[in-house]
């Protein structure tokens, strides 16, 4: 019997991600970036203008998105070599499936960014620790959603054509407003202690980008196949 | 695939020139200048009209690229690719004009208010479009990533709009759309009118001649051969 | 009824059509030989066979169900090219597993091995496909084109670069299929340039050029001592 859409879904994932764990040298490279990223910020900053802990919050968001950019662009690499991407489409599995598969391979790549990128984020700038943290990574890990379903499709596409790591970030970066404002708002709001009800509006604009544009873009996947 | 009978630029096109004329030197010569904001004030016909025109035209990006998606006509896609261009050239003259309106007016060059800032993505997202459409080789590619961009960039203007409102809005209450009697003088309206009524001729115009030349340059491609290979 | 089937299978790439009212049938254990000059539209025509292109009209049909519509006849399909289709990071035994497990294989470790046997590249199953050589690489890229039993086999110029041990295996490989493979025997179609392989394997014979089928015949019909330079005749020395 052919796969389910999750079963499928998940072989596609556990296959990225196993190929990412044996060659593991694009995770460390990201994550590099991103503290690099971090720490140069800091010597940007005139710090008796303006507070570790007001500045913080925004490093981390554009820290976010371009780190965010640089593991999507490998996302489908692996596929075109040796036209892997072929024995995908041979088999009797959803398209749709193979969007979702490398979608969730980069949201768990993403996610590992962030374990480290985050820490480091406190660390650097002296914010307080625990709360700080858990709101951190939850809202990160909410806006994740939004950067890899926009930006796996955009990979997709993107690896296509000759100019495919300068269209990734033309293409993605307008999408990746919303999710970056929603983000950094409710952020500061909650990191400065102020009512849930203030960050409320913008977590709404976060869990609905994420729920239009993963199906929107699950939809448009196949499009982007060779018909 | 027909050769166009029509000129490039035909009589709709010089009726829009004319037209664009008349209201330019009606705004300029024979329409009061606003008290409160000046002279400057009669930047905003221009402004708005290419607004409206602007957001025509990319409204037309996005039908045509449902349209292309749905029914795989290369003439929705060719529409599309049209009314992008127009669409840029029009976003160009709203974000240059809202500068020189602002400037006087609120004394900042640029407000990060729900016009502006929707104007400068949309600018973005097409400027985002047409390179697109310039990486791709194949012509069936192309015409489908663009249309997928297309509803993508349709669906991302409601939460940008959210975002700025959220944001909070700098911009005057829009005159003309209250609900009883707009509150410009009757001079005033129509030189906004008839500015607005020359903007659409116009940008109906160039998107015609675009698509026309659209036809002949997809029709001598044909003709050489092309077409991506296999 | 047949197992494969082109019905007028057209398919146009902007203004050029690529391949032209393709019609044939074959049955089980029938093996096309499908010979043409470069640009005929032979790779057009096995990836339209496989699923992978979709016509721009005409079908193809597998066991009577359109290719395009229906996915899971996408699952009796087995195509192998010139590219490896292989992840170069995972090892010989991840990629046909995974092969296997994408097709809903059933006892998918166990075809794994079968597989891995049948091509004798057991030896080297946990080395990473990027470390072997292009003759290893095309085996396994054959073990993994087999794994979920395809009644319908689509092997594009598949001796590029093998060796003449590799050319005989695969031979070997193909004929077993052919007579024995499941479901009373596979049916191949086979593209490649050497005439003599092609024969070697043949129920059937064609020739391919300009997106045309020029001329379709059963083995027995045609004369293999001049075959040759009949199709340079009918390609007109563009081969």
């Amino acid at each position: 019997m052919r796969p389910t859409l999750l079963a499928a879904t998940w072989l596609v994932a556990r296959k990225d991600l196993k190929i990412e764990f044996r060659t593991r040298t694009a995770f460390f490279a990201v994550l590099v970036f991103a503290i690099l990223g971090v720490a140069i910020f800091y010597f940007a900053w005139d710090s008796t203008a303006v507070a570790a802990v007001d500045l913080a919050p925004g490093v981390l968001w554009v820290i976010f998105i371009f780190s965010g950019l640089l593991s999507l662009q490998r996302s489908f690499g692996v596929e075109q070599a040796d036209r892997a991407m072929d024995g995908l489409l041979l088999s009797p599995i959803d398209r749709e499936a193979i969007f979702l598969g490398k979608a969730l391979a980069n949201l768990v790549f993403v996610a590992g960014i962030l374990l480290v990128t985050i820490p480091a984020v406190v660390l650097l700038y002296n914010l307080p620790l625990g709360r700080t943290l858990v709101i951190l990574f939850a809202i990160a890990l909410l806006a994740a959603v939004g950067l890899v379903a926009v930006g796996t499709l955009f990979s997709a596409m993107a690896a296509n054509t000759r100019l495919a790591e300068l269209l990734l970030p033309m293409l993605s970066l307008p999408f990746f407003v919303p999710v970056v404002y929603g983000a950094a708002q409710a952020t500061s709001a909650l990191l400065a202690g102020r009512p849930t009800a203030e960050a409320w509006p913008f977590l709404k604009l976060l869990i609905a980008f994420d729920l239009v544009f993963l199906f929107a873009c699950t939809l448009a996947f196949p499009f982007t196949l060779e018909e | 695939m027909s050769s166009t009978k029509r000129p490039l630029f035909d009589w709709l096109f010089v009726v829009a020139v004319l037209s664009l004329i008349a209201a330019y030197v009606r705004a300029v010569f024979f329409t009061p200048i606003e008290a409160l904001q000046g002279a400057a004030q009669k930047i905003y016909y221009v402004h708005v009209s290419a607004a409206i025109s602007a957001y025509l035209a990319l409204g037309i990006v996005a039908l045509m690229s449902i349209v292309y998606l749905w029914l795989h006509d290369e003439r929705a896609d060719r529409l599309a690719e049209s009314a992008g261009e127009v669409g840029l050239l029009f976003l160009t003259v709203v974000l240059t004009t809202g500068p020189l309106w602002g400037k006087p007016i609120w004394g900042a060059w640029w407000t990060w208010d729900a016009r502006l800032t929707l104007t400068l993505f949309l600018w973005f997202l097409t400027a985002g479009y047409l390179v697109l459409r310039g990486a791709v080789d194949d012509a069936a590619m192309r015409s489908r990533y663009s249309a997928v961009l297309g509803v993508l960039a349709a669906l991302l203007i409601p939460f940008i709009h959210l975002s700025v409102y959220l944001f909070n809005t700098l911009h005057p209450m829009p005159i003309l759309l209250k609900p009883s009697k707009p509150s410009m003088p009757s001079d005033m309206l129509i030189t906004f009118f008839s500015m607005w009524g020359a903007c659409t001729l116009l940008c109906i115009s160039l998107i015609g001649a675009r698509y026309r030349y659209g036809v002949d340059r997809d029709a001598l491609r044909a003709l050489e051969g092309n077409g991506g290979d296999r | 009824m047949s197992v494969l089937q082109a019905d007028r299978l057209s398919r146009a790439f902007g203004g050029r059509r690529a391949v032209s009212e393709v019609t044939l049938e074959l049955h089980e254990t029938e093996c096309l030989a499908l010979f043409g000059p470069n640009g005929a539209g032979k790779t057009t025509l096995l990836r339209l066979l496989a699923g992978l292109l979709k016509p721009t009209s005409g079908a193809a049909r597998i066991n009577g169900e359109a290719l395009r519509g229906d996915a899971s006849a996408r699952g009796l399909v087995g195509f192998i090219s010139h590219q490896s289709m292989l992840y170069g990071a995972l090892t010989v035994r991840e990629n046909i597993e995974l092969a296997a497990r994408l097709h809903g294989v059933a006892d998918a470790r166990g075809a794994t091995e079968v597989a891995l046997r049948e091509m004798r590249v057991i030896e080297r199953a946990q080395t990473p496909v990027r470390a072997l050589s292009r003759g290893l690489q095309q085996r396994v890229s054959i073990a993994r084109a087999l794994v979920h039993r395809p009644r319908v086999l689509l092997l594009d110029e598949p001796y590029t670069g093998l060796d003449a041990l590799g050319a005989a295996a695969l031979t070997a490989t193909l004929e077993r299929l052919r007579k024995e493979g499941a479901h009373g025997g596979a049916t191949l179609v086979l593209v490649t340039h050497n005439i003599g392989e092609g024969l070697a394997l043949a129920t059937h014979a064609a020739v391919m050029h300009g997106g045309r089928l020029l001329r379709l015949e059963r083995r027995e019909e045609l004369n293999s001592a001049s075959y040759a330079d009949e199709y340079r005749e009918l390609v007109g020395g563009a081969a």
